[in-house]
């Protein structure tokens, strides 16, 4: 986000109520959760937690996940049909609440997910304003802001990694905005996280799929478009 | 273009020198901010009048009760009641901003301006402007731009988020916007836009944030309807030239000033004003779920 606010902050954005974190947020956190999935799950088991935990119902958030999850954007107006939505679609959901967990933001979300055989978790947290952190994935460090386009990539904990992606995105003049790698264990697999300014080639991504020492990739465009 | 919206005073002096309107600059800024196109702004604002006005009609016409049963259909009871305490135009302002704002409330779709909490006042208002004085669209989008410009210098110099200022900068900036939007309509001049600026923010100060269980419902959407109210008598002071004596950016300043020093617990938290009272606090018990696991601190996940 740029650092000078746009007319459209001050007249905009366009959104379902009642709060852009417990609306827009939730929604974008649903929007970028199935790009990690790879399509909308079948089953979703959501659990709201702390501030989250009590209010989600009365602020909504418990559709606006659901019409996130069905790949709705923040201002469409389907969201506040979600429930109904989601049946006709089969996709099964549930609620939980878990308070007290000071470890995680106030405004916390966990999506664990299935489709097909995929299952993921994810862990994101609505900032205000519409803005998210995709704190976790499967339980590694992700935090992004699915602001921008982002690539997630789970390879060997090789050395030398970190360079040579680095030099295939070069490779598209995309400007890399951020980079973390993080690992679960000492010699186990290492999480690339990685936010580019502009989206990559189709060609790129299979290119990266196909070495060997990558194990996954996820691709996840600008999800707001 | 960083000298503008910095304060009200360098936004005069360059209309005056370079002979523009009010909102030219705010053009200007949008453009060199994010490389957008006039004609991409001017649609941009229309698509925000346009939902401005549907949010206003939608709460007008549809059910409206919010998910906690404390918003329930107040705007078209306001907009039929047979007796009009002032006018029927003054009647129709406040159900349309509530209507707007009690759309917010119940998942419906709203421009937040400045933010979805505030998003009753600039429809209400220039809804009503627009239909008693029979104004273009264009105008009215020219209105929003300077509106836009106001928030700008808020947001700067103070703040347009409740949780950071109080009500006052949420209901009150957009009063102000609202309040600066319809005196331009009219054909005032700079000084007295801005004027109708400082008398709105001298109107709103002070205003605390203190939603009923934390929903924005409760005192919200009636303060939408008092802010559109006051957005209106500040605009008939000021295009009489009364002057509101502080110059504007003082008013800011001064608003900026009561939001740094508000205590927390009226700053969107819930713990105070309105949200504490008992009756607050039963509402708070019934509508927020109380089904919750919580975890013992030795369970905290890692
Ligand atoms: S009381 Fe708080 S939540 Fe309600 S409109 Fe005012 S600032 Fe927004």
């Amino acid at each position: 986000m740029a650092n000078k606010s746009s007319v459209f902050d001050m007249i905009g954005p366009v959104m379902i109520g009642p709060s852009s974190s417990h609306t827009a947020g939730v929604v974008r956190i649903g929007r970028a959760a199935i790009r990690v999935l790879g399509g909308i799950p079948e089953e979703a088991t959501v659990t709201f937690y702390n501030s989250f935990a009590r209010t989600y119902e009365g602020h909504g958030s418990d559709r606006a996940i659901l019409g996130g999850l069905m790949d709705m954007k923040t201002d469409d107006a389907n969201i506040k049909q979600a429930f109904e939505i989601a049946k006709e679609k089969g996709l099964k959901y549930s609620f939980k609440s878990i308070g007290n967990a000071s470890v995680y933001h106030p405004n916390t979300v966990k999506l664990n997910l299935v489709k097909g055989d995929r299952k993921v978790e994810v862990l994101g947290e609505s900032l205000g304003g519409g803005l998210i952190n995709i704190s976790t994935i499967d339980g590694f460090n992700a935090d992004f802001s699915a602001q921008a386009h982002t690539l997630i990539i789970k390879a060997d904990d090789t050395s030398g990694a970190i360079a040579f992606i680095a030099s295939v995105i070069a490779q598209e003049k995309t400007n890399i905005a951020t980079m973390s790698v993080s690992r679960k264990g000492k010699n186990d697999k290492a999480c690339h996280v990685i936010e580019m300014d502009s989206g990559l080639q189709a060609i790129t991504i299979e290119y990266l799929k196909s070495l060997p020492w990558i194990s996954e990739l996820i691709y996840i465009p600008d999800i707001d478009l | 273009m960083s000298y503008l919206f910095e304060d009200f005073v360098g936004w005069k002096a360059y209309c005056e020198e370079k002979k523009v309107p009010l909102y030219a600059p705010v053009l200007e800024y949008e453009i060199a901010q994010r490389g957008s196109t006039e004609e991409a702004i001017w649609s941009g604002l229309l698509r925000a009048f346009t939902v401005m006005k549907d949010a206003v009609e939608t709460g007008l016409r549809e059910e409206m009760t919010s998910r906690s049963g404390m918003i329930n259909n107040g705007a078209k009871k306001v907009y039929k009641y047979p007796k009009a305490v002032l006018s029927p135009e003054f009647q129709k302002l406040i159900s349309r901003a509530l209507a707007a704002k009690e759309v917010n409330s119940c998942m419906g779709r709203v421009v937040a301006a400045p933010t979805a909490g505030a998003s009753g006042i600039l429809p209400g208002t220039l809804y009503t402007l627009q239909e008693i004085h029979g104004l273009e669209d264009q105008h009215i989008l020219e209105g929003l731009l300077v509106g836009a410009g106001i928030a700008l210098i808020i947001e700067q110099k103070a703040s347009l988020a409740g949780a950071v200022g109080g009500c006052q900068a949420e209901t009150g900036s957009a009063a102000a916007m609202a309040s600066g939007a319809i005196v331009y309509c009219l054909g005032g001049s700079i000084d007295q836009v801005f004027n109708a600026v400082a008398i709105t923010i001298q109107c709103m100060l002070g205003l605390v944030c203190d939603p009923v269980a934390g929903l924005v419902e409760i005192p919200c959407v009636v303060r939408n309807a008092s802010a559109a109210a006051i957005a209106n008598s500040s605009a008939q002071i000021a295009l009489a030239d009364v002057s509101a004596v502080i110059p504007v950016d003082e008013c800011v300043e001064a608003m900026g000033e009561i939001g740094a020093n508000m205590e927390s617990k009226y700053k969107e938290t819930a713990m105070g004003g309105l949200a504490a009272t008992l009756t607050g606090q039963q509402i708070s018990k019934k509508v927020l779920i109380q089904d919750i696991e919580i975890l013992p601190d030795e369970e905290l996940p890692e």
